[in-house]
Order: structure tokens, then sequence, then C-alpha cells
């Protein structure tokens, strides 16, 4: 008995360790944030000597010509369509593959999962090309397009398999009462859906957020640069001399997340525990 | 008859956004993908079909995609095991009901939300500065991002910090074990290592199997912290193949034969994910079965 209780403790130690060591840069880059040039150099201590904003200040003017106000405004002018899309488009595919036996169906959803296995490099390059002859070059079309229809074969899986839990006595007692199918989707699967709904919205609002690839191949005037180019051509500009600005930047553009996740935390460990183990 | 035929025309009417979309953004850049590997296309004016010149290149001229091909199987040999580790422990310790497991679980998942970002690669910059924090924590003088050496691990510490998600996963999955079978085993004698490995492995070997084959291909596809953290550099010894494939299309201009790199990736892959489920035949237990 004594034996356990020692293990239980050395595990606990254990965790708490690797934890600070998980949480420490995140703390730390917030305090950067406040210090001086020097301190982020030299300092060891993770507190500033006194908390500074000028970082803030500094760098939230960028360049000058575009602030972060811009760019902020940019991130959610992709995000909010693009999540928004994205969680319509798939959730309606999600039906049709779940609930409708149609000629196909086992083979068009293999290859809707197989295309999963497609690394983004191959996709990447004719993609560019073929935007390009659609004039969407330095435009939001290229995230928005992608998103309106269903290109998102994970997602789509993950509402396939919620809706095979969900019994089909309900359908038919709604048609019965008269829905059509459009109607059972939104009036009686939708709302049982819904947590698989917002946890597609949370993943999608975090990929697009981070997303650098595609805005750095995509668009390229700076009035259009979401924060992900902001903060790099941050980075190119300060060339290593003004981290305080530069850390200050990057807090600010991860706040968002952070302040979702801690709001939304049950839908993060849901949403990775059902789509990643069912099936 | 008919009312199963409108069923149909109801179901393809239902798939059809994605029917357009897998079509003009999936099919066809893949297929065209393959057709421009083929040709000498630049980013703008004509280009001509040379057969398969981009693929004789890619393996006789271009030392560069050697490297570039080693320093990326480095790369997913160093994060995915241990990413997968570091989840499976601290998953473990989780599941033996441990006082504030919520904050644990916060602290752990925290970074697998953030680490894809610019702001992350920029503090990795900051940190591993020879100047920098790292340094002066562990009083060493470690040129971490300038020397070949240790720039890839540095690099790869922002992957493996995001085990978050695997661990989530692997949680999940220990939870379902069922308790009786541990009893049982404690019963017959088996001690905590046994009882690890010839109970608790075996029935989250699906979970394994997932996380492998998942972080394989992230790892695959990371470019953000290759690009801003150490652009490729020092010594091409970050250069893994996402970069390089950029590089070479969108710098140098060169996307035909870009195409023909990205192919020998999607090749590489292929045959990657292959062996894994060739060999999962051997190590994963279907607790009904198999057969799913």
């Amino acid at each position: 008995m004594k034996k356990k209780k020692y293990i239980r403790w050395c595990s606990f130690i254990l965790i708490t360790v690797i934890g600070i060591c998980m949480i420490y840069p995140l703390v730390w880059m917030f305090f950067a944030s406040f210090k001086t040039n020097e301190e982020i150099n030299l300092a060891v201590n993770l507190l500033p000597e006194h908390f500074d904003w000028s970082g803030f200040i500094k760098g939230w003017d960028s360049s000058g010509q575009y602030t972060f106000t811009d760019f902020f405004i940019n991130t959610f002018v992709i995000v909010v369509p693009t999540v928004l899309f994205t969680v319509i488009s798939c959730t309606v595919v999600a039906y049709g593959f779940a609930r409708f036996s149609f000629k196909g169906n086992k083979l068009l959803f293999g290859v809707m999962l197989s295309t999963l296995m497609v690394p983004n490099a191959v996709l990447i390059i004719p993609r560019y090309l073929l935007f390009r002859d659609f004039g969407w070059l330095d435009s939001y079309m290229p995230f928005w397009m992608p998103a309106l229809f269903a290109c998102y074969p994970f997602f789509i899986y993950q509402e396939v398999q919620f809706l095979r839990g969900i019994p089909k006595e309900l359908d038919e007692a709604a048609k019965i009462d008269g829905c059509n199918s459009f109607q059972i989707l939104t009036r009686i699967l939708i709302p049982i859906l819904k947590p698989s709904m917002i946890s597609i919205c949370i993943f999608q609002t975090i990929w697009t957020w981070n997303d650098f690839m595609n805005p750095l191949i995509y668009i390229n005037s700076v009035s259009k640069y979401p924060l992900s180019l902001a903060l790099r051509m941050g980075l190119d500009v300060a060339a290593s001399t003004n981290w305080n600005e530069i850390m200050s930047m990057a807090c600010v553009s991860i706040l968002p997340l952070v302040i979702m996740f801690f709001c939304l935390q049950k839908y993060f460990v849901e949403g990775i525990a059902s789509s990643g183990l069912k099936g | 008859m008919k009312r199963k035929k409108l069923g149909e025309a109801k179901g393809y009417l239902y798939i059809f956004p994605w029917i357009i979309g897998f079509l003009m953004f999936q099919l066809i850049p893949l297929v065209n993908s393959f057709r421009y590997s083929l040709t000498d296309i630049k980013l703008g004016g004509e280009y001509q079909f040379i057969g398969i010149e981009n693929y004789i290149r890619m393996f006789t001229e271009d030392v560069d995609l050697f490297n570039s091909m080693w320093v990326t199987i480095k790369y997913i040999i160093m994060v995915v095991p241990a990413k997968l580790i570091f989840a499976l422990i601290v998953a473990m310790i989780l599941s033996m009901k441990i006082k504030g497991i919520r904050i644990f679980r916060t602290m752990y998942y925290l970074p697998s939300i953030l680490g894809g970002s610019v702001a992350i690669s920029a503090l990795w910059r900051v940190m591993f500065m020879k100047s920098g924090i790292i340094n002066n924590l562990i009083g060493t003088d470690i040129n971490w991002l300038g020397d070949p050496k240790y720039a890839l691990f540095t690099i790869g510490l922002i992957d493996i910090w995001q085990f978050g998600s695997s661990m989530v996963l692997f949680f999940a999955a220990l939870k379902q074990v069922p308790r009786d079978l541990y009893e049982a085993a404690q019963i017959d004698g088996a001690g905590k290592v046994k009882v690890f490995f010839k109970v608790t492995l075996p029935l989250i070997s699906p979970v394994m199997l997932f996380n492998i084959v998942m972080q394989t291909i992230n790892a695959l596809q990371n470019y953000t912290s290759a690009y801003v953290v150490t652009g490729g550099g020092p010594l091409k010894s970050t250069n893994i193949m996402a970069l390089k494939i950029y590089e070479d299309a969108f710098v140098k201009s060169d996307l035909g034969y870009a195409s023909a790199e990205s192919w020998l990736l999607f090749i590489f892959l292929l045959c990657l994910s292959g062996f894994i489920f060739f060999t999962s035949k051997y190590w994963v237990f279907y607790s009904d079965g198999g057969g799913k």
C-alpha cells in the first residue's frame, strides 16, 4: 500500500514538472513582451523588472502604413466565412453520405477519405495555377471556396460517424409528421449534431488562423496580409533587434485562440476523442 | 421504385457540393500536378512537355534533394516516436485519477493549439538565440539555430511540444480498457511492466496505429517552423521536403520540377503508410476480432 502511494506521488511530480516545461515558453512569451530588449536577451528572470508597454505600442503600428488593426481585420475576414462555409457544407454533405443510399455511396465515401492521404505539397502548385487563371490570387477566394465546397474530408468523416450514431427512427418519425428531408436535417439532426459542429468550428478556426503556407502563396499585397504574414514580415524587418515588439505582437496574435480555448474547453476534448476514436 | 429513385437523387443533391469541390480543388489539381511534373512549366510564359526529364534530374543532378529527403526522414524518426512516448506516459499518469486533472489537461493541450502558428516560431527564434533564455537557463553556450548539429532538433522540439492531441486520444483509449482485465492479470501474478506490455498496450494498439499514421502525415507536411525559425538553414540542415518544394516552385519559379518533387514526397508517404499498415497486422489487436 505504501509503495502504491509512493508511485502516485512520483507520477504526480513527474507530470507537474513536464507540465511546467510545456507551459513555460508561453508564460515566458507573455512576460517577455513587457521586457526591454536587453532583458529578453540576457535576464534569466521570468518577470520583467518593470512592465514596459512600448513593445505593444510600437509593435502594433508595425510598418506604419498598415497596423495590426488591419491585420486583425484581414484575419477575421478570412477566418469567419471560411469557418461558416466549412461547417455548413460539411454538415450537408455528411447528411447526404450518412442518410441516403445511392449508387456509389460507399465508393465515393472511400474516395473522400483517401484524399486525406494527398499531401498539401502536391496540390499547392496546380491550385496556385488554377487560382491564377480564375483571377483569385491576392484575394481570399482561395480560402473561402474550398470551404464552401466541403474540401475538408476529415470534418465530413467526423460528422458522418456522429450521424451514424443517431437512430434512423428519429428521421422516420419526423417524416411521418410531414418533414421533408431538408427539414429533418435542420430541425431534428442539427440540434443533436451541435457538439460535433462546434468542434469543427473550433478546429477550422485554429487551422485557418494559424495557416501560414496558403497566405504566403496566395496573398502578396501587405494591405491584405493576415496576422501570420504580418508577424513573419515583422521578423524580417526587425532583423534581431526589436524582440519585445515581436513578442508582444506574437502574444496578441494568439490571444483570441487562447481565449477561445478556455471558453470552449469541453468541446475540444470531445472533438478529438470522438473524431479520432470511432471507426 | 420511383420513391427509391427520388431518394437516390436527393442523396446526390446533398453531396453535390463535395463532388464539385473534389473535382475542382482535389482531383483536377492532382492530375494537373502529375501533368506539370512532365513539363518545364515556370511561373510565367509557355511550357512544353519534356517527358520524365524532371524525374531524371531529380535522381542524377540534385544533391539538395537527397539532403532534403534525408532531413525529412530524420525529422520523422525524431519527432513521431518522441511525441507518442510523451503522449502515452502523460496519458497513463492522468488516467490514474490524479487530482487536478483538468488543469493538467489544459496545460498539455494548449501547445497543440498554438504550436503551428508563426507566433510560436517567432518565440522559438527568440528563446533559442545564442544569448537567449534557453542557454541562460541551462547554462550552456549552444548555437541552437546556427549549428547544423542542433538546428533540426530545435525545430523538432516545436513539434514534440504539441503532443496534446495524441495524449487526449490515448487517454480516451485507456479509459476504455476494462478494469477487470487489470485485476485478472494481477491475480495471475503479472507485474506492472508485464501488465503494461501484455494488457494495456495491445488494447490501445488501434489508437496507436491511428496516432502513428496521423503524426507521420503531420510531420511530413510541417512547414511553418522550418520556414520561419531557420529558413532551411544552416547549411540546409533543416531544409525539409515541404520547404524545398516551396522554394523550387515559388522562389526559383521552377514549377514543373517542384511538381515532380512533390510526387516523390507523395510516393514516399504512400510507401511509408503502406508499410505501417502492413506491419500493423502483427501488432494491432482488435478486441472484437478484427474487421472493425
